[in-house]
């Protein structure tokens, strides 16, 4: 602030910015194409207001309109003899053309007299030869007045022929009351489909988000340290107990085949199975255990546990069996409340495709943190130089395989076909590196694998937030078809992803104070989660799931642009087929839809948090 | 009894928080630590139910060594020590009666917590932990309706619910006032004199000290520059644990 003193070096640097600054918005103008000539031009503006009035009268009432037709003769060219006039009725309608024949091009006047007063209408030329085929002669050109007379001049169209021709007025007036175009009903459909899109987009999302926020928060990751034993076990679990768990769960899938789709025996099924499961995982993890359990007692309990979580997927597929066989009884029955009978039959489908995933992961989890445990238990027993010898093995190991299997991912998406390059050859790297990280580090020494796991995942949450929606709609479309079910996959992965991140920047800012002292009392890693992170986040957590609802009722407005489902196919249709009244009325229900949305979600937010 | 040997913590900054603290503290001792703020006295504390990985050095529990307990072994000593808080650290948008009954958290099963299930009796206790610290009617509050001593003393109960055979308090009066600050202090005396738990506490305040303790250690950025009796503690020792201007208040 002292020194004012303006230095010459100063004024040029100024100088060079403010030239620099021009020369970009100069570059600026040049590749934006800015030209307000286009603008000025008879054509642009005309059709621009032509748009505006279609968009300013939206297609969402009309009348039923009454005709009135008259038509009246005239001769192009006039016949070499003399032309006959025909006597007009004046008790009703009529026309009068004068002259009553001439070329084509010329200019004749059309009086029409005794028609509905403030009625208008086209007058359209009635060629002779070809009546069928009626020559517009423009649009809404006569009008009536008070006493429902008017007077226009037109041109006679290039139709020559000796034969009579006409000119026919058509006067339209509204009558009765207005009542909704088919526009009006076809947006509604689409805009409730909209809505619908947008919630299940939303809920799936949300649920999946959660989870994949904590792996992706700093703070709790940080100190997720293991020793590299305990990792390479964990790392070799995860293939393992999929393949294992997915073998089991289909096993499972068999028997509740093979048990029927009788609904009693099914019912039955849905009750005894969780029953028996629960009473299973009763025993086997009892709420409280002061003295440690002896190995003999900890394999049977395990044992239970895992009988007890087959009777449970047995239970889902049964669930799934149930639930299909009565969607389709109710489907029928109900009438038109048959969509809950839908409703079911799909819920049961869904259940029955993902038990076997959700299976093969749980099983993955288990064996991979089970295996953990026992490396763990392990590094810390065992002396470091038999530590460092099973390491060599299991770090070798673990890498070849994930390696391996990242390769052969190469291989499903780019067909190399040459296993050295998407087998053998990443095996090798991966068991290469594995046995560098083992001769790198001590063998007790606890590794950050919290964080190396944070930052996988946020780089992948970072890279396939970029892909927008409606990009990723594309691609659904291809895989489930046109509709409104690639729409909700599309914004549903969108929402995963984006959630996620800002959940866990939630996580990251929650305060330390309760973590610490949960921690304190002996609990572990997850019931930390359950008692300090949970209850501090549910309030932002509802806040930004409502403001990724708002965000994906205005995604789901245009991802039918794409087939996505939703009201952006018709509004997308209408604008191509230059129906801008039919569009107007789509984006009228959009605004709508939109602000209610908004105004629901913060009257929510502001009850909720 | 609780041993501490040679015991140092050097932060990833390199700040040498704890430099070779040895001391013996044993059963049933409410033992104060004093010190300037940033003289280690919350890492000592922390370093003791390894909140905070040591550096270096051995810390022995009834001759079992907490520095080289695992992951297992951890969770069956935490659960033998409670802890209470300068913040109180309460879980503010949870019920009272959820913050306490976290205190149990180290002997319930984990599978069980996942549905938020405490058996009956620990609901039971924590009721009666409440009645013990005087806020029984303040069950079913959410933890931030309460004041800053009704906050303390669901800490103390939390504490409490653990079955501690030792209490680790952070400064637990520094941020309430005087009276409220006598209440605490009576409480955590009455954990000790009554239950025979030992009590290790971080204290500000030389009243409270000669008050309420047995003995006291003080640190001096990291290092132990007195152990004794509180009545032990003159205006030279005074110097030589806050430093050469400081001046005795209260």
């Amino acid at each position: 602030m002292n020194n004012k003193k303006s230095s010459p070096w100063k004024s040029i640097q100024v100088g060079l910015v403010s030239f620099l600054v021009m020369v970009i918005f100069a570059y600026g103008f040049q590749i934006t194409k800015v030209n307000l000539e286009e603008l000025r031009s008879e054509k642009r503006q005309e059709s621009l207001v032509r748009v505006m009035r279609a968009l300013a009268k939206p297609e969402i009432f009309e009348y039923e309109q009454a005709e009135e037709i008259v038509n009246v003769p005239v001769y192009v060219p006039c016949p070499p003899d003399n032309l006959s006039v025909p006597e007009q009725n004046t008790s009703e309608p009529y026309l009068i053309v004068t002259p009553a024949c001439g070329n084509p091009g010329d200019v004749v006047q059309v009086e029409g007299f005794n028609f509905a007063p403030n009625t208008t209408g086209p007058l359209r030329f009635v060629p002779g030869s070809d009546p069928a085929n009626i020559v517009t002669l423009g649009r809404e050109n006569a009008e009536t007045d008070d006493h429902g007379n008017f007077v226009a001049s037109l041109e006679l169209p290039k139709r020559p022929s000796d034969e009579v021709q006409y000119i026919r007025a058509t006067l339209r007036k509204n009558v009765g009351l207005p009542h909704l175009t088919q526009t009006a009903y076809d947006t509604w459909d689409k805009i409730v489909e909209t809505v619908f899109l947008a919630l299940l987009a939303t809920v799936f999302g949300t649920f999946l988000a959660i989870p994949l926020s904590f792996i992706a928060a700093r703070n709790l990751m940080k100190s997720v340290r293991s020793p590299l034993t305990s990792i390479a076990m964990s790392v070799l679990g995860w293939p393992l107990g999929i393949v294992f768990g997915f073998v089991a769960v289909r096993w499972v899938g068999n028997l509740s085949t093979s048990i029927g789709t009788n609904s009693m025996i099914n019912i039955i099924g849905v009750i005894a199975a969780p029953a028996l499961m629960w009473l299973g995982l009763r025993w086997a993890m009892p709420q409280v255990e002061t003295v440690t359990a002896s190995q003999s007692t900890r394999l049977a309990r395990l044992g239970v546990i895992l009988v007890s979580v087959l009777a449970g997927f047995l239970g889902l597929f049964q669930l799934a069996s149930l639930a299909k066989t009565v969607g389709e009884s109710l489907q029928t029955s109900l009438g038109s409340f048959g969509f809950i009978g839908y409703f079911f039959f799909q819920v049961g489908d869904i259940i029955a495709i993902i038990t076997p995933a959700l299976g093969a992961l749980a099983a993955g989890g288990t064996l991979s943190s089970i295996l953990g445990r026992i490396g763990q238990h392990a590094s810390e027993k065992m002396a470091a130089p038999a530590v460092k010898s099973i390491n060599l093995i299991l770090a070798t190991l673990a890498g070849a395989v994930v390696f391996g299997l990242l390769g052969q991912l190469v291989e499903v998406l780019y067909e190399i076909g040459r296993p050295v390059y998407t087998l053998w050859g990443p095996a090798i790297i991966g068991a290469a590196s594995g046995l560098l990280l083992v001769l790198f580090t001590k063998p007790k020494e606890s590794l950050p694998i919290g964080l190396v796991v944070y930052t996988i995942t946020r780089t992948i949450l970072n890279a396939l937030r970029s892909v927008e929606a409606l990009v990723m709609a594309i691609v659904f479309v291809i895989a489930v078809g046109i509709g409104p079910f690639a729409g909700v996959m599309a914004l549903g992965l969108h929402t995963i992803v984006s959630l996620a991140k800002l959940y866990s920047e939630q996580v990251e800012s929650i305060s330390a104070g309760p973590l610490e002292a949960i921690e304190a009392t002996g609990a572990n890693r997850l019931q930390t989660i359950i008692y300090a992170v949970i209850p501090q986040i549910v309030p932002p957590y509802i806040s930004y799931t409502m403001y990724r609802w708002d965000i994906n009722v205005r995604m789901s407005t245009i991802i039918g642009f794409v087939g996505g489902g939703g009201i952006g196919f018709l509004l997308q249709q209408n604008i191509n087929l230059l129906n801008y009244r039919a569009a107007s009325a789509q984006m009228i229900a959009i605004a709508v839809v939109v602000s209610i949305m908004d105004y629901i979600s913060s009257v929510l937010r502001e009850r909720v948090v | 009894m609780l041993q501490i040997k040679n015991l140092t913590k050097i932060y990833d900054g390199g700040v040498k928080a704890l430099d070779n603290v040895s001391f013996d503290v044993p059963d049933g001792q409410f033992l104060a630590v004093i010190g300037l703020s940033g003289s280690g006295k919350s890492t000592l504390l922390r370093c003791i139910n390894r909140l905070i990985e040591p550096t270096e050095g051995q810390i022995l529990w009834n001759g079992e060594d907490i520095t080289a307990a695992s992951q297992e072994e951890m969770r069956r000593i935490r659960r033998k020590i409670g802890m209470v808080f300068q913040h109180f650290n309460l879980v503010h948008r949870s019920k009272v009666i959820t913050n306490v009954l976290a205190g149990r958290l180290g002997y319930v099963n984990p599978a069980w917590s996942l549905v938020n299930r405490f058996p009956k009796q620990d609901v039971e206790k924590a009721l009666q932990q409440l009645q013990r610290v005087g806020i029984a009617d303040k069950a079913n509050h959410r933890a931030d309706e309460l004041s800053g001593g009704q906050q303390q003393r669901v800490g103390i109960a939390r504490a409490l619910m653990q079955d501690p055979k030792m209490v680790l308090a952070d400064e637990p009066v520094a941020s309430l006032d005087p009276v409220l600050a006598h209440s605490i202090m009576s409480h955590l005396e009455d954990i000790n004199k009554n239950d025979g738990v030992t009590v290790l506490c971080s204290l500000h305040f030389l009243d409270l000290v000669h008050r309420y303790a047995d003995r006291v250690v003080a640190l001096n950025q990291g290092k132990l520059v007195f152990e004794g009796l509180p009545k032990d503690i003159d205006d030279k020792k005074f110097k030589d644990i806050y430093g050469r201007d400081a001046e005795r208040v209260g």
